[in-house]
Formats: structure tokens, sequence, C-alpha cells
């Protein structure tokens, strides 16, 4: 009931795009991804999501990617959310079990930008203050020195995908990462994962802050590179 | 008085039931490498350039006080002169939490 109410307040309060993005997301992404905060603050409260936190997608996510994934989304996580929940003993090592991996639900060029709209504007205070504009200095490396610090000095590798098919399959593929997402997030959000969500799969790694530097600089010199390749 | 008292045992143990086992930890944060059997075989380890420690052998395992795998658990690998691709934990779990996984792999291996 009270949900009704606070949905013809929204609806009444918004002008008639916003409200319509509003009403998407409650209605057909709820279900699945936190739209408000706090993220999971225990393992038991994480088992229960069924999709990644989008209630900071304002501070995370880049417009064009956002949109364009919607009408069109493709899988992010080879071995699925929670990868814990989709992997089975394989011959010579776990594998993901594909079977249990579902197509994200698609939406209409017109609806994923309604929902876009309403997604960018979700931005909790506390989480901003994490993210300082221009923490990404910019500047450029190759990738081969910036593979050395992915993989060899911090090993990340281990968990992510630098190109499909090679690298750790139990986190996102990292090599469309900086089309996804705005670089001074990945900056905040490499410095200190916990901060942004304590609980998910990914360690802090006490990265020295140059080498973040170097590792957003080596994302998007790969995202780069994924789009020349498309 | 009475109140309070009764709302502190509530926090003592609504606090314990909210404590996370350590199978529930392996699971969701060794697995990915080290498998759901604890052999080494985790999902990840096709392209990572040094395996994963199997966990249930008494061999590869035994030779490790307490203290060291807490130190590993923690810190990473680095912190005992090994491999970067095995992580810190230290800022997922608290200190009795990776009490707990020592003596949890201390089980999987059969030894110490
Ligand atoms: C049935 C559950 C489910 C529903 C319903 C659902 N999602 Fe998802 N969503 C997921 C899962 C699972 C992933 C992770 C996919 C992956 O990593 O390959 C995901 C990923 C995403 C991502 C990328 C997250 C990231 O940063 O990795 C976005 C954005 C997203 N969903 C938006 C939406 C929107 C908008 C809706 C409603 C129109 C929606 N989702 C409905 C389950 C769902
Ligand atoms: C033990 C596995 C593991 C290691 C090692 C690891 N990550 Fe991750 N990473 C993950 C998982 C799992 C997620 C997805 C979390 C989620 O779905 O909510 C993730 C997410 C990310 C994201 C996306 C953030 C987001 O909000 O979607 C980036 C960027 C990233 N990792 C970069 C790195 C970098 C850089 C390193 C090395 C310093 C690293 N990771 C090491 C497991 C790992
Ligand atoms: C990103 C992959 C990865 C994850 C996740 C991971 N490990 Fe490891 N672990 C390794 C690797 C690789 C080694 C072997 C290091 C070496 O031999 O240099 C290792 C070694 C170890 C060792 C043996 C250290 C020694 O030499 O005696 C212990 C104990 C250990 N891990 C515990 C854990 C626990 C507990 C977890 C979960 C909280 C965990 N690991 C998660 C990759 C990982």
């Amino acid at each position: 009931m009270k949900r009704y109410w606070l949905l013809i307040g929204l609806w009444i309060a918004a002008p008639a795009l916003a409200a319509d993005g509003k009403d998407i997301l409650e209605q057909q992404c709820a279900s699945c991804h936190a739209l408000r905060g706090p993220a999971a603050q225990t393992v038991a409260e994480l088992w229960q999501r069924k999709g990644p936190d989008l209630f900071y997608a304002g501070i995370k996510y880049k417009r064009d990617w956002l949109e364009s994934w919607l009408i069109k989304p493709q899988r992010l996580r080879p071995a699925g959310y929670l990868y814990f929940q989709h992997i089975k003993p394989g011959d010579k090592q776990d594998v993901p079990d594909t079977q249990t991996l579902t197509p994200h639900p698609a939406l209409a060029a017109s609806d994923a930008k309604a929902a876009s709209d309403a997604l960018l504007e979700l931005k909790p205070p506390a989480l901003s203050a994490l993210v300082t504009a221009g923490d990404f200095k910019g500047g450029d490396i190759s990738l081969s020195s910036g593979e050395m610090v992915f993989d060899k000095f911090n090993g990340c590798l281990a968990c992510h995908q630098i190109e499909h098919d090679f690298g750790g399959l139990s986190g996102p593929e990292v090599y469309t990462g900086a089309k996804r997402m705005q670089e001074d997030y990945l900056v905040s959000f490499i410095r200190n994962p916990q901060a942004w969500n304590p609980k998910i799969p990914m360690p802090n790694k006490h990265t020295a802050e140059p080498n973040i530097q170097k590792i957003v600089q080596y994302l998007v010199a790969l995202a780069r590179g994924a789009a020349d390749e498309k | 008085m009475k109140s309070n008292s009764l709302l502190f045992l509530l926090a003592l143990v609504s606090s314990t039931v909210s404590a996370t086992s350590a199978e529930d930890n392996y699971k969701t944060y060794c697995w990915q490498c080290h498998g759901m059997q604890g052999n080494g075989a985790g999902v990840n380890v096709g392209d990572m350039s040094v395996q994963p420690r199997d966990h249930t052998s008494a061999k590869a395992m035994g030779g490790r006080s307490d203290a060291d795998l807490f130190k590993v658990i923690k810190e990473g690998g680095l912190a005992i002169d090994k491999s970067v691709l095995m992580p810190p934990w230290g800022a997922t779990l608290s200190d009795d939490e990776i009490h707990e996984l020592v003596k949890y792999l201390r089980k999987l291996c059969q030894c110490g």
C-alpha cells in the first residue's frame, strides 16, 4: 500500500518523463536490484542480492553505455552474479554453470532512455563524498606496461578478464570497464571497494596511489582497444 | 534499568546471529580461487600464473603455523613472501572471522 502512495506522489511531483523512468525501475528492476542503500552489510544480506546494487548509479555509470546496454544487454560477469551461486566442479577446475545464467531483460529504446535518466539521478550524498571530480588525472600508458601493473604488481587479472577469454571469471570483465564506468568512480572504487560495498568478493589490495592512476589509464586504453575491435 | 539490560541482551543475541560462519566466508571469498572443494581448482585458475594452494593437502598446509595462516589471510601472499595473487582480506573480514577461517583450514587439511 505505502509504495503505491509513494509512486503516486512521485508521479504528481516529477515531470512526466522522469516519472516514467522511476516507474520502470520500481516495476521492472527493483525485484533484482537495490535502488536504495545501504549496500549489503553482512554476507547473509549479500547472498539475498539478485543483481548488483544500482542505488549509486548516477555516480558510477556513463550515460552512453547505460542506455545502449539496457537496449542490448551483454554478460559482464562470466560466472554470473553472485559467482558462487553459478559454478560447478569441472574436469580440471570449477566452471561456470552456464545453464543457470539467464539473459538480462532488455528495454525498448524509449524506456532505456527514461530508465537511464532515472538511474543517473541516483547519487546518495554519503557516497558522492567518496568521489572527487578530477581524481583521475588522465595520461597514457601502453597496454604492456598497464598489464604489468594490473597483473604482476597487483594481481587483478586473477579475477578479471582483460580480453574476451583471458583472465579470471569471478569478477566483471574489465576490458569494457572504462566505457561502462566514470573514471573518477573507478579511482575511488579501486582505492577502497569496501567503502562502496563492504561484503563483495573483491578484496582491498591497498593499491598504491600512483598505481591506481596507472590502472585506470590502462582500463581507458583497453576500452579504446575493445571499441576499435567492434 | 530492566529494559536497558534487555536491550543489551537483544543486541548480544542479534550480533551472534549475524556473525558469518567460516564456511560461508570461505564460500563467498575463497572458492573463486581455492575451489568449491578447497582443492585449489577454483573457477579463476585457468589463467593464473601461480596456482592457489590445495587446502585439502596435509603436505601443502602442514608446514604453516596458525599465526602464519592468520597473517597470509589478513595481509595477503606478499606478507609471507608468497604470490601477490593471494589477496589480503583484512578490509573484508574481522580478526575473529579470520581466526575461525584458520580453524576451518585445519579441518580441510586435517593437519595441525
Ligand atoms: C531477474 C533479475 C534482474 C532484473 C529484473 C534486472 N536485472 Fe539488471 N542485472 C541483473 C544481473 C544478474 C546483473 C549482472 C549481469 C552480469 O554481470 O552479466 C545485472 C546487471 C545490470 C547492470 C550492470 C551492473 C554492473 O555494474 O555490473 C545494470 C545497469 C542493470 N542490470 C540495470 C537493470 C535495469 C535498469 C533493470 C530494469 C529495467 C534491470 N537491470 C532488471 C539482474 C536483473
Ligand atoms: C578475488 C577476486 C578479485 C580481485 C583479486 C580483484 N577483483 Fe575487482 N572485482 C571482483 C568482483 C567479484 C567484482 C564485482 C563486485 C560486484 O559485482 O558487486 C569486482 C569489481 C571490480 C570493478 C567494477 C566495480 C563495479 O562497481 O562494478 C573494478 C573496476 C575492479 N573490480 C577492478 C579491480 C582491480 C583494479 C583489481 C586489482 C587491484 C581487482 N579488481 C582485483 C573481484 C576481484
Ligand atoms: C585471487 C585468488 C585467491 C583468492 C580469492 C584466495 N586465494 Fe589464497 N592463495 C592464492 C594463491 C595463488 C596462493 C598461492 C600463493 C603462493 O604459493 O605463492 C594462495 C595461498 C593461500 C594459502 C597458503 C599460504 C602458504 O603459502 O602457506 C592460504 C592459507 C590461503 N591462500 C588462504 C585463503 C583464504 C582463507 C581465502 C579466502 C578468504 C583465500 N586464500 C582466497 C589465491 C587466492
